[in-house]
């Protein structure tokens, strides 16, 4: 590959004052981007230790010591009662998916279309869905009540012959995200390869040794590259059904179910929309945060890809709407006399301050904001704007888990929820997030330096409508 | 009677005065644990059947309305395709819900999709911290559950098999009538009927042919219920 100056047509010129804030336009030497993100990777502060030590502590005590608590004395310990028996539990697994989603669909949706604004932040996002998912997967484990036989939802041989229910949707979601987490795990470990191998011509001690083995013996032959290309090509477009039917599965926990407000069918399509809506707000959050916090990468994730992805979240946000609004208002329509309680008690009674924070923070907030450039542009203006999102989707989780269970068709049971241990737990899994991710962000390059290398190379300039975007073809 | 014997309940709603023996009743058959005055107020009270009470009318002309609810033992419950472990199972020889505590792994799946709330939950394990004699009126027939898993009304199948044992040993039918779970036993006005609906010359199948018993518990959902309730008709205008 040779660094190519490609003269921008005039037009473009006069549109766009600088094409060097584009980071395909941008080009550097591969070496320094090479040392870039290596140093970025070995650049451990004292701030990075501390904030090691005070997550992994966060996780011992509130996640896995407040669930040995919950599980040696009781599920009483949660504020789960009758007739709420789904609680926050329930809601942060739906939440944590729904991030976990987004990750695998910025990178592949956006490389299957060839989007190559994509190439500095797929790893990121990638991170973020297995992250999530470890997170997400944690729950359902986390609310049994006898966490201790939880292997017998697993079909395995045994002298009972006795099997799982395949009828139940919580065997699905058992089969879903283990697919999915296997899928996503391969389909984030496939690009890395390239860059691991780089890593490891340019490391020693323990880090060569590491590298060498996860690598894989890479060596950057021709045949390498086009298996690699087409590992990654098929993994693009196979984990995109995947991921649709994880969530809709997660989905079908409630729509299956007789209780009103869950029984929809509109449920698989809206958790997915949903789940896209806040997993793209939480990459633009974890860009925003790795570009602050880490060395030299205000260079590769700069306010272009904020402009994009700020685009992407106000095109789900009006999707979460049009389905958000055709689910409640047909069960408001059809006039069931359980429906409408549970309409009245969301949008006017108890649950009703939910509903109007749900509704500033998923539509009046970035319908207001996200279509000014200026503001898409603006990295920590779009940090809190897609922090307020993700609050408003954890609100609508909510409202979804443990609000609407508390409606049933029989007015003497209906009764609230308020949670215990749960916001322990909750912050507990939170930690744990952050932990994984930080300690992965130092032992892996986060970014995918050979697609960016190819990016900036490769590219030539096609005219799509009134406007030229750079595109990489299949060449190398 | 060749069969499958159906075992149902007829609850006269006229009838019910809201006194809650059968509540108690049930508790004391079925070891339902005492969960504490302040686990009762948040509403983790396990008593397998609740009587709910209504006001109708305005005051002055106001009628309190009781309807005791327990499980409905449905012919298609919702509970049982739920579960991912079949620890709700259906009972061919009896058509019952069954909950096989020992299965269940304490998702509370099937109390979510039980429409008539009828399931509660062992929040802790109730029986150790129980002061020592008192472990002596547990019921040997019945299981003492422990923390995380569902349980609810079975009828008190432990009942049923115990007369057909009796009936089988001295080698002649079952009667009707000679099954009674403990709250059809301890009601004091016979609100509670229970027996055969297989059988049609039984008092539950004599009664489910009354005028009043219209009324299946959300019987548009399709859950096919075994309870079948005869409507009141006391205090209203007609």
């Amino acid at each position: 590959m040779t660094a190519k100056a490609i003269p921008l047509p005039q037009s473009q010129v006069e549109e766009e004052e600088d094409p060097r804030q584009h980071l395909l336009f941008d080009p550097r030497p591969r070496e320094e981007l090479n040392s870039m993100v290596l140093e970025a990777m070995h650049s451990t502060p004292i701030s990075f230790w501390i904030a090691v030590i005070i997550l992994t502590l966060l996780v011992i005590i509130c996640l896995f010591g407040a669930w040995g608590y919950m599980a040696v004395v009781g599920m009483g310990t949660a504020g789960i009662r009758r007739p709420t028996f789904w609680g926050m539990f329930i809601a942060n697994f739906v939440f944590w998916i729904g991030i976990s989603h987004s990750g695998t669909f910025v990178s592949a949706i956006l490389r299957v279309f060839k989007a190559e604004f994509r190439r500095p932040f797929t790893r990121a996002a990638e991170l973020m869905t297995a992250f999530g998912l470890a997170a997400g997967a944690m729950y359902p484990l986390i609310h049994l009540g006898r966490v201790w036989v939880s292997y017998w939802i697993f079909p395995y041989p045994n002298n009972r012959w006795l099997w799982p229910n395949f009828h139940s949707p919580l065997v699905w979601d058992m089969v879903a995200i283990t697919t999915y987490l296997l899928g996503s795990t391969m389909y984030l470990y496939l690009p890395l390869i390239p860059d691991l191998a780089m890593a490891r011509d340019r490391s020693k001690g323990w880090r060569y040794s590491l590298y060498r083995i996860m690598s894989l013996g890479w060596r950057g032959t021709e045949e390498e590259w086009v298996r690699l290309r087409t590992a990654i090509r098929i993994f693009a477009f196979a984990i995109i059904p995947v991921m649709f039917s994880v969530h809709t599965i997660v989905s079908w926990d409630f729509a299956v179910t007789m209780a009103p407000g869950w029984h929809s069918t509109i449920f698989g399509p809206f958790f997915i929309a949903g789940a896209i809506y806040s997993g793209v707000a939480a990459v633009i959050m974890i860009m925003f945060l790795i570009r602050s916090t880490m060395l030299n990468m205000k260079y590769f994730m700069r306010e272009e890809h904020f402009d994009a992805l700020g685009k992407l979240v106000l095109v789900f946000s009006f999707t979460w709407t049009y389905f958000y609004f055709s689910e409640y208002m047909l069960g408001w329509y059809g006039g069931d006399a359980a429906d409408k309680a549970l309409w009245q008690a969301i949008t006017h009674g108890p649950f009703a301050w939910l509903w109007y924070l749900m509704l500033i923070c998923n539509i009046l907030i970035p319908w207001l904001t996200l279509w000014n450039k200026k503001i898409r542009r603006t990295p920590w203006v779009m940090f809190i704007i897609c922090l307020l999102i993700n609050v408003g989707m954890y609100t609508e989780r909510y409202l979804i888990v443990p609000s609407m269970i508390a409606r049933n068709r029989f007015p003497f049971d209906w009764d609230s929820y308020l949670p215990r241990i749960e916001l322990v737990i909750s912050l507990g899994s939170l930690s744990l997030f952050m932990l994984l991710y930080l300690l992965a962000s130092r032992l892996i390059p986060l970014i995918p330096v050979w697609e960016v290398q190819e990016g900036q190379f490769a590219h030539t300039l096609r005219k799509v409508g009134k406007t030229h975007v750079p595109s990489v073809s299949e060449t190398e | 009677m060749n069969e499958t014997p159906k075992w149902g309940m007829v609850i006269d709603l006229d009838r019910c005065n809201g006194c809650t023996v059968c509540v108690t009743a049930c508790s004391l058959e079925n070891n339902v644990p005492y969960v504490g005055e302040g686990d009762a107020g948040y509403g983790r009270s396990m008593q397998w059947i609740r009587v709910e009470r209504y006001w109708e009318g305005e005051y002055p002309n106001v009628v309190a309305r009781f309807r005791p609810i327990m499980c409905q033992q449905c012919g298609a419950a919702p509970c049982e395709p739920v579960c991912p472990v079949f620890a709700t199972a259906h009972s061919e020889a009896e058509q019952v819900n069954l909950q096989v505590y020992n299965r269940c792994i304490g998702t509370r799946f099937c109390a979510n999709n039980c429409p008539y709330i009828a399931r509660t939950f062992n929040w802790f394990d109730y029986s150790p911290g129980m002061p020592l004699p008192l472990n002596s009126q547990f019921n040997p027939d019945v299981t003492v559950r422990f923390r995380g898993v569902m349980e609810k009304c079975t009828f008190c199948i432990q009942r049923i098999r115990r007369v057909e044992e009796e009936a089988k040993a001295e080698g002649r039918e079952m009667l009707d009538g000679d099954v009674q779970p403990a709250c059809a036993q301890s009601c004091p006005s016979d609100a509670i009927v229970f027996g055969l609906l297989s059988d049609p010359n039984s008092q539950v199948s004599h009664l489910t042919r009354n005028a009043r018993a219209q009324a299946l518990l959300l019987e548009e959902l399709g859950t096919q219920p075994r309870v079948i309730y005869l409507a009141s008709e006391r205090g209203s205008k007609r």
